[in-house]
């Protein structure tokens, strides 16, 4: 862990150290390099489909080689099966030189079950408990079973990740263009805006168009054009929020 | 515990899930034992909404307005990561000018993001007037961006393949004069935040989280620096112009010549990174290129080269609060076949657990505003005692804090 007793590697080093120890169960192995800026500076990362079984050992592997960063685990529903994508980068600390390695495991949908790998990286089990709520892979000897995002009484065995019939059903989602205001509540104390003028000639027309919302005054539409550019100033200065992500 | 309907600590203190000031609301379960919390839990997802779910289902060019929308504050950093996931599929080359200008917005999003967050931090303490000045100080850089973008949140600036505004020559004058205002102030600020006793009595060795715990919780970005883990994404994988820029890692022991993990060093961190975010503006400037700034102006042309993309990749950038990580895969199809988002606070929350235990009910807001959630505050505290619930309010809560402060002032 310590910042003095690792070496560095390059991508392909470590991609070798993997092949060399897990032989044939390295199923697949490639190593990018994607450069930005003007100097063309060099980002390394290592792409590493492995066998489920020895997932929890290249896990271990990789922190023998340095303690890694587990960025986060995703999860891909690919029809037959399921790809679960573990993001870990090592070398941080050491301007330039960090590597980017992605193990990559596929579990059948029947059975979806990947080892747990908490014990080691203790901050795994948050990204762990998402992938057993959102896509529905079973993490075993997961210290922490339950859910993470989705509401206590979001319907069982409906995963938002998969393409599937477990996937969210059409009657679960709410188009929020078909939704329309809730009647519960007081107008807006602006006039909703009148719809666009096709036709210069015909202003009465428009005019019984533009009340969808009744209100207690009524206005001419000439009116309520001059007010319009003000209600648009309004809405624009939109309150600053601090939404997370 | 219910069924003995014991009076005896420890009691269970709900709180939340709805905080006025912590805009993601959040549920925390806190085991109190007197004034000490004993354990620790939280439950997000109050504010779910399915961002990933619908991004599946537009194409690239509309998801990067959709980013804009995971975070008011982060608005650069996630458009910022995704576009970088999506160039890397499609081997979409950024101009060089379009790298310098995500670059500044992604500075200057730093400055105000860091800024906001000490005003609160102070808020928290109950030294408003140092928040009122923070937050008059932030106000520079929201100008600022807006100069460069046009909005003050959903800045709409970074889009697949560059930016689509260019920075013209004239508002270079303004920029410089916004830089030097945050020079001339940034020595004002170290000073009142971290030469002050109140501060300092409240923040030193509170909320600690250890090196080894930073690392094995996963934790990122000013979280992870005040605990002495040299990690930045800027540096580690530079990406848009970092490559060219020459800087370090802000770490606490720079300022204070040592490494705690506390509050305190978590506001270090972030002053310095203000700091720091100014001196990287004025080096893009100065380096900047000529040229364009997007790949592909034309929209059908842009969504043709997404359409025409295979390939996984993942965009990694240094928000203000740490890695903002994407992962994508695209299948020759209008839309990412998966879209994964991995916001900084989701690697962060997990060192909570760690920084309450064992810290006063008075601390609570300062701690768990302290890896910057966004911001932080407390909204209502349900004290079940005999099955009776009473309630403490955000008010009470704060009251509490302000109350400690002057304690120990009087001491």
């Amino acid at each position: 862990m310590t910042d003095t007793a690792r070496k560095l590697m390059t991508a392909e080093e470590v991609a070798e150290r993997f092949a060399s120890k897990f032989g044939d169960r390295i199923i697949s192995s490639e190593t990018k390099h994607w450069c930005e800026g003007v100097k063309k500076t060099p980002v390394n990362s290592v792409w590493l489909r492995i066998d489920t079984g020895i997932l929890h050992d290249a896990i271990a592997e990789l922190i023998s080689i340095d303690y890694p960063h587990l960025g986060v685990i995703s999860a891909v529903d690919m029809e037959e099966k399921i790809d679960v994508l573990y993001h870990l980068t090592v070398f941080f600390g050491s301007k330039g030189s960090e590597i980017t390695v992605n193990f990559m495991v596929s579990v059948p949908k029947e059975n979806p079950v990947v080892p747990t790998i908490s014990d080691l990286i203790p901050g795994a089990v948050y990204s762990e408990r998402e992938k057993q709520e959102m896509i529905g892979v079973k993490v075993e000897g997961i210290p922490d079973e339950r859910g993470l995002f989705l509401p206590e009484d979001f319907p069982e065995g409906v995963y938002p990740w998969r393409k599937d019939e477990a996937g969210i059903p059409e009657g679960m989602i709410k188009d929020l263009w078909a939704v329309g205001r809730p009647e519960d509540r007081p107008n807006p104390p602006v006039k909703p805006k009148p719809e666009k003028k096709k036709s210069v000639d015909k202003p009465e027309k428009k005019a019984e168009k533009e009340t969808p919302v009744e209100k207690g005054e009524s206005k001419s539409p000439e009116e309520e054009k001059v007010k319009e550019p003000e209600t648009h100033a309004g809405d624009a200065r939109a309150e600053e929020v601090k939404g997370d992500e | 515990m219910n069924e003995n309907k014991s009076k005896k600590a420890p009691y269970t203190i709900p709180i939340g899930p709805t905080h006025p000031a912590l805009k993601e609301p959040i549920l925390f379960t806190f085991k109190i034992n007197g004034e000490v919390v004993e354990e620790v839990d939280f439950a997000p997802g109050k504010a779910h909404r399915g961002i990933e779910w619908m991004g599946m289902r537009r194409n690239p060019v509309q998801i990067v307005h959709l980013t804009d929308r995971i975070c008011g504050i982060c608005g650069v950093s996630h458009t910022f990561a995704f576009a970088r996931a999506v160039e890397q599929i499609a081997d979409i080359e950024v101009p060089d000018r379009a790298h310098y200008i995500r670059t500044i917005l992604a500075e200057f999003e730093r400055i105000q993001s860091h800024l906001l967050w000490a005003g609160v931090a102070a808020h928290e303490l109950g030294f408003d007037t140092l928040f009122n000045l923070a937050w008059r100080v932030r106000e520079e850089s929201m100008d600022l961006i807006e100069l460069l973008t046009g909005n003050r949140v959903n800045y709409a600036i970074v889009q697949v393949g560059g930016v689509r505004r260019d920075i013209e020559e004239e508002k270079f004058a303004r920029i410089e004069e916004g830089l030097q205002y945050y020079e001339n102030v940034a020595g004002k600020l170290l000073k009142l935040f971290l030469h002050d006793k109140t501060i300092n009595m409240r923040c030193r060795d509170c909320g600690l989280l250890t090196k080894e715990a930073a690392l094995g919780l996963c934790t990122v970005g000013p979280t992870a620096r005040a605990s002495g883990v040299r990690m930045d994404v800027r540096l580690d994988s530079p990406y848009g112009a970092y490559g060219e820029l020459d800087f370090d890692y802000a770490m606490p022991d720079l300022y204070c010549g040592e490494t705690r993990g506390d509050v305190y060093d978590r506001i270090v961190v972030r002053l310095l990174e203000v700091v720091q975010s100014v001196d990287l503006i004025r080096q893009c400037i100065k380096q900047m290129p000529e040229g364009e700034t997007l790949w592909e102006t034309k929209m059908p042309k842009l969504l043709a080269a997404c359409k025409k993309a295979e390939g996984e990749a993942v965009g990694r950038v240094e928000a203000p609060r740490g890695e903002c990580l994407h992962y994508v895969r695209m299948n020759k199809s209008d839309s990412p076949y998966m879209w994964k988002v991995k916001a900084s606070t989701y690697s962060n929350q997990l060192s909570w657990l760690e920084m309450l235990k064992g810290e006063q009910i008075a601390d609570i807001p300062i701690i768990v505003a302290s890896i910057d959630p966004c911001m932080s505050c407390t909204d209502r505290v349900a004290v079940v005692r005999d099955g009776k619930p009473d309630i403490y309010s955000k008010e009470y809560l704060h009251r509490m804090s302000v109350e400690k402060t002057r304690r120990l002032m009087n001491d």
